[in-house]
């Protein structure tokens, strides 16, 4: 189990590279000067980014902490 | 430990207060139509910016920055007068939206409308987490759970009570009163509630484990640095959030808010019909709340809550579905139709007119249609038309009222599965001198940030091509499916009996 926890650390850390990544290039697809919806207008795009980043660097982190054994004393 | 008396004291003035201040908070979205008509007309770009701004900010960024800025305030000088100053800040805010006049009068009245719903999401982002934890702390071990389950239904229970008197005063007034100034008296109401709330929460003492660190000069000096500086703590929030809150908000959401608008937009049904059956499932689920609560002090926190995750993961699906079955007209058959057209000129741009098609239909198992589309025509090219605007209402017969409010009582029912314990999980993984801190921010971050994505992603994922009226489901399943797996392979299911820093197995590694 723990070695399965350990190694589950590298699909956090790739999981939250991925969603910063994906939700870029959605901004960058679905900004369009004359949208009428939400997704086309490029300041909620930048406030979720903008707060998304380190949300993401968080779950890198969980990943990173996962992958060095360090949450190995919780038991399921 | 507090007396028997003496915990429900603690719990009615705690609930009270969160309640009201949810009450505050879902008026403002409630009322989000009319607010926008009012103080942030259409065709002005200013006023536009400052309405998304006041959309998006207040939930995403001032609600884990309210978390953080009141939950080391907590943790310093006291739960008790924390939690005061969250529910005077947001009485005093929603109480001068229902005073400050409209755009029309007023040109700097969108900006104190944005300031205003940013300090509530500032109050709101502080409150949760004073609340919870006040009464965890009086709460005696083994029912933790079940006592702060009671604080999980303030969340539904003001959600309701701002129904409730909206649909009140709506029914009171005519169309145009309410439209000219009633719907101010919602919001000129909370100052009531809240000084009532006030009045009681100032009659409470001091949370007897905090005024027990104080004591001792034990409390924290930096509660920030200790929560999220220290590896041994940041460890816990951080699964906290991914093993626990981020899916807890996302099905929270769901069940609350996406299915609503569901109902009325996906499936078109009629607004009243819908929202009274969508209040009979809130009623009828919220006692699970208190139950699942219960329960957690029974079998453990984190059994419940992933049991709740992975039902929404499996159900959510067929669930929806079967929603939109029911509001399918292509699945009925059809008994009599009417189309009637009207074209008139456009008053904005002479150059087109308005073309207005009614559809009204009856079908075969008692269901009523009215659909209005509008659309655009240019008068030199006439077959150039462009659709503005459809609005959809089926009315359901009776027939429905009961398949329909079971489904949603199912998805509310997965609210109180992951919902009803969380407070209980949340103050039993971090130590009495930071516990407000770094409880509020994951919290906040899961159900402000992951559960508040909800129907923005969902509308990212509709527009993309190949998908359908359920893939906007996938984030919900995406991210609860994510949390659960976290959840089982790092989450314990021991509850910690003692919430006291010494004993807490998760600090003294």
């Amino acid at each position: 189990m723990n070695h399965l926890k350990k190694y589950l650390g590298i699909l956090w850390i790739f999981i939250a590279i991925a969603a910063v990544i994906l939700l870029a290039q959605a901004a960058i697809t679905n900004i369009k000067p004359n949208g009428n919806l939400d997704i086309n207008k490029p300041l909620p795009w930048i406030i979720i980014i903008t707060i998304f980043t380190p949300i993401a660097i968080g779950l890198a982190l969980f990943g990173f902490y996962a992958l060095k054994d360090e949450y190995k004393l919780h038991k399921p | 430990m507090s007396s028997e008396k003496g915990i429900w004291k603690v719990i009615g003035a705690s609930s009270l207060g969160t309640l009201i201040e949810w009450y505050d908070f879902y008026i403002f979205g409630s009322l989000a139509t009319i607010i926008s008509e009012k103080f942030f007309p259409s065709g002005n770009p200013t006023t536009a910016f400052l309405a998304t701004l006041a959309t998006f900010a207040a939930g995403f960024i001032v609600r884990p920055f309210g978390a953080l800025f009141f939950g080391r305030l907590g943790d310093i000088i006291g739960r008790k007068h924390t939690f005061l100053l969250t529910l005077v800040i947001m009485g005093g805010s929603t109480f001068l939206i229902g005073l400050i006049p409209s755009y029309e009068t007023f040109h700097f009245a969108p900006f104190l409308i944005l300031i205003l719903r940013l300090l509530q999401g500032l109050a709101l982002g502080g409150e949760y987490g004073g609340a919870a934890t006040y009464v965890a702390e009086h709460a005696p071990a083994h029912k933790r759970g079940f006592y702060t389950s009671w604080i999980q239904t303030t969340a539904t229970l003001g959600l309701l009570v701002s129904l409730v008197v909206i649909i009140t005063i709506q029914k009171t007034l005519s169309k145009e009163a309410f439209n000219d100034w009633g719907w101010r008296l919602p919001f000129l109401l909370s100052i009531v509630l809240v000084f009532v709330s006030i009045v009681i929460r100032m009659k409470m003492s001091e949370s007897p484990l905090f005024e027990k660190l104080k004591s001792e000069g034990k409390t924290s000096v930096n509660p920030l640095k200790e929560s999220f500086g220290h590896k041994t703590n940041l460890k816990m929030v951080l699964l906290a959030l991914f093993g626990a809150t981020m899916g807890q908000g996302v099905v929270w959401y769901t069940g609350q808010f996406y299915a609503q608008t569901f109902l009325l937009k996906t499936c078109g049904l009629e607004p009243t019909q819908t929202n009274t059956w969508i209040g009979i499932a809130l009623i009828l689920a919220t006692p699970f709340f208190v139950f699942f609560g219960w329960l957690s002090d029974k079998i453990g926190r984190k059994a419940i809550m992933l049991t709740g995750m992975l039902l929404a993961v499996v159900c959510y699906r067929p669930i929806f579905t079967g929603l939109y079955n029911m509001s399918d007209v292509t699945k009925k058959q059809e008994i009599t139709s009417k189309i009637e057209v009207s074209k008139k000129l456009n008053p904005e741009t002479v150059a087109d007119s308005i073309i207005t098609k009614t559809l009204t239909a009856n079908y075969t198992d008692g269901s009523q249609l009215s659909q209005i589309d509008r659309y655009s025509q240019e008068t030199l090219r006439p077959d150039n038309l462009k659709l503005l605007e459809s609005k959809k209402s089926l009315l359901l017969p009776d027939s429905y009222q009961w398949k329909i409010i079971a489904l949603v009582f199912v998805l509310v029912f997965f609210v109180t599965m992951v919902y009803g314990p969380i407070a209980a999980f949340l103050v039993e993984l971090f130590p009495t001198k930071i516990r407000y801190t770094s409880m509020s921010l994951p919290y906040h971050i899961g159900n402000g940030v992951f559960g508040g994505l909800v129907p923005f992603i969902a509308t990212l994922i509709t527009v993309t091509p190949g998908s359908n009226y359920l893939s906007g489901l996938w984030y919900p399943i995406g991210v609860a499916a994510v949390c659960f797996v976290i959840g089982l392979f790092y989450l314990t299911n021991k509850t910690d009996e003692d919430v006291t820093d010494d004993k807490n197995e998760y600090i003294n590694e």
